[in-house]
């Protein structure tokens, strides 16, 4: 294991180590001393700390050794059809559960972890109510999601909700030092330097062509932004920026180009050619600016 | 050999163009360690060119005794069975391979071939590395169902297991696929750089290039540089030596498209309409993809109109494309937009009139 990428190295292996999410910890924390745990659904933007929270409790609670028999695991890299939730997930949940092993709580039940549960069809979610009910005595569920609303209602009521917020800057840094007083030296700043977000010169850039009144403008800045690699998305995100900070246009051209924004948005999310949408964007950003729309 | 393949850099020191990129490449994997990369960014940019001389980087020249391998693969699902072909470019270290090419039935490509491929630790590694890697081409058109069932095994695999992803349009790989992997960004080399390129190669070919020449051959290639080589070469095989005002040949179906255009433009009438749709069939039989066809309709369309057209052009064009990706026949949004445009035009040459 000498060569583990510094994410898994430094995953938290017990849930009082999970960087920033105070309340979730401590509620989890004192389901763990009780020794028991309802079901859990864990919802937030990805790199929160879901997955890591579920696995260090399922080790707190059941050790390395007995994890493996006591606890099952399924992501979207397993085939989760409706069919395993019949077969797999049923004949999991319903094995009695054997001897605990010394040191550890090893409560009287299995825990099943469905991660990226997102991206489970409604048909194998629905599937699941039954079984959930059925043999919550001897098994408990972890729901791991980015969007909560992507959970059927059924499923998300019979769970704990527990929401991973988005780190602050402050938290990440005090995190890196930790990993790189760990990593013998710094060495891994360069490293981490290299982000791939958009410079706000180049959505000014583009604001400011959208000012002049020659077309041809847009269309130049919009092909070098494309040519340069720049995700779309993160172009209108800098050129969203870009418009509340300007003082030169009227509140009610900045609302309408901003709707327009967010429908560039949604088109690229679906699958669109960047170019095109950008460059849509920016036209009729254009057209607004001069009082054309 | 051609020259694109001739002189294309095979080390990480060799490289002008993005030599800062490979400078933190060679910093990244100076410990024998190295992340999940997605380098991103146009066509003709160097992406793959980079990816190649990392594997070198990390693994020695070894990596390059490719073998290519087409086998079938047979995947048991709790309810069927599936048949799939898939072609592999591996060597010893790493595999490399297009999960995007089985096209819908991607998902199980990336559970089953990629998930067993990550969990198998490599052999023979001579006590030098402890993981191999997978590269994947294309990752952008991976369904979003595929891209899914990557993440996990993007984590749990990784002590044996490294992924170099590889795609176009960043925007269409999921934010959780992203932030898992150190992402790249491979910038197109400018026009000047490019004409730089051209007239490196030509000087180690012991090609005269005219100046003039160069700098249509880069303006052509709108800032990609594979195809400015291949313009060059076929340059050559056109006419040699050079003159000054030869002409850089455009792909035929640019010139199609362009075609199509002029059509458009000399006649408003449903009559044309129904000739371009005949063309537009054309393309798509080509295996034109309907969205190239799009995008450089519009771009021909507006090198030619006034600016309150080209709006107009500009923002049709985007919510046609939106409608393309959502739809089934991109006959239908291609001809719509077409229509539409007829319209628009007809319209403003009357208000001119009036």
């Amino acid at each position: 294991m000498a060569h583990q990428p510094w994410v898994e190295k430094y995953r938290p292996r017990s849930i009082g180590e999970v960087a920033h999410q105070e309340e979730v910890v401590q509620t989890l924390q004192h389901a763990l001393s009780s020794g028991n745990l309802p079901h859990l659904l864990f919802y937030g933007p990805p790199g929160t700390g879901k997955t890591t929270s579920a696995l260090a409790i399922v080790r707190q609670l059941f050790g390395p050794e007995l994890c493996k028999a006591r606890v099952l695991e399924l992501n979207a890299s397993d085939e989760r059809g409706i069919g395993v939730v019949r077969d797999k997930i049923k004949n999991f949940a319903a094995n009695s559960v054997g001897q605990g092993v010394a040191g550890y709580p090893c409560p009287p039940f299995k825990v099943i972890i469905l991660d990226e549960a997102d991206s489970m069809t409604g048909d194998a979610q629905n599937a699941l109510r039954r079984t959930m009910e059925t043999y919550s005595r001897v098994t408990r569920f972890v729901f791991i999601c980015n969007y909560v609303s992507r959970i059927i209602e059924p499923l998300a009521s019979r769970c704990a909700k527990f929401r991973f917020k988005p780190l602050q800057g402050d938290v990440i840094n005090e995190r890196i030092n930790h990993i790189c007083a760990g990593a013998a030296g710094g060495g891994c700043r360069h490293i981490l330097d290299v982000s791939g977000s958009v410079p706000p010169s180049a959505a000014q850039g583009l604001l400011a062509a959208a000012r002049s009144p020659q077309f041809a403008r847009v269309q130049a800045a919009v092909t070098d932004l494309i040519a340069d690699g720049y995700p779309a998305q993160e172009i209108l995100l800098q050129l969203q920026a870009a418009l509340l900070q300007d003082a030169g246009a009227a509140d009610s051209a900045k609302g309408k180009i901003l709707v327009r924004l967010s429908e560039a948005d949604k088109s690229l999310v679906d699958g669109s050619d960047e170019f095109l949408q950008l460059l849509g964007a920016a036209s009729y950003a254009q057209r607004v600016l001069a009082g054309q729309a | 050999m051609l020259y694109v393949d001739k002189y294309r850099p095979k080390a990480l020191e060799q490289f002008q163009l993005h030599s800062d990129v490979a400078d933190n490449l060679r910093k990244l994997v100076v410990n024998g360690d190295c992340p999940h990369t997605l380098f991103y960014g146009p066509p003709g940019a160097g992406k793959k060119t980079l990816i190649l001389a990392l594997l070198r980087e990390i693994y020695g020249p070894g990596v390059e005794k490719l073998k290519v391998e087409c086998k079938p693969w047979k995947i048991k699902l709790p309810s069927s069975s599936i048949d799939l072909e898939f072609t592999t470019i591996s060597s010893a270290y790493h595999v490399e391979m297009n999960p995007s090419d089985v096209g819908n039935r991607d998902r199980y490509v990336v559970q089953e071939i990629i998930k067993e491929m990550a969990k198998s630790r490599p052999i023979g590694t001579d006590g030098q590395r402890s993981f191999k890697v997978l590269v994947l081409n294309e990752v952008d058109q991976l369904s979003k169902e595929a891209q899914h069932s990557l993440r996990r095994t993007m984590e749990k695999y990784s002590a044996a297991c490294r992924l170099v992803l590889c795609g176009n349009n960043v925007s269409k790989v999921i934010d959780p696929v992203r932030s898992r992997c150190l992402c790249i960004r491979v910038a197109a080399p400018s026009l000047a750089q490019v004409e730089e390129q051209v007239q490196a190669v030509a000087a180690h070919e012991r090609l005269t290039l005219p100046v003039p020449l160069a700098k249509r051959l880069a303006a052509a290639s709108e800032r990609n540089l594979r195809r400015a080589l291949l313009s060059l070469e076929a340059c050559k095989v056109a006419q040699y030596p050079f003159a000054e005002d030869q002409e850089v040949a455009a792909p035929d179906w640019e010139l199609y498209i362009r075609e199509i255009a002029a059509d458009v433009m000399l006649e408003q009438t449903p009559k044309r309409l129904f000739l371009a749709r005949g063309k537009l069939y054309e393309l798509l039989t080509n295996c034109i993809p309907p969205e190239v066809v799009l995008r450089r309709l519009a771009v021909e369309l507006m090198r030619k109109l006034d600016d309150e057209l080209r709006h107009s052009t500009a923002e049709d064009a985007a919510m046609y494309e939106h409608r393309l990706q959502e739809g089934q026949k991109a006959i239908f949004h291609l001809e719509a937009f077409l229509a539409r445009f007829m319209s628009n035009y007809k319209q403003y040459i009357i208000s001119l009139g009036a």
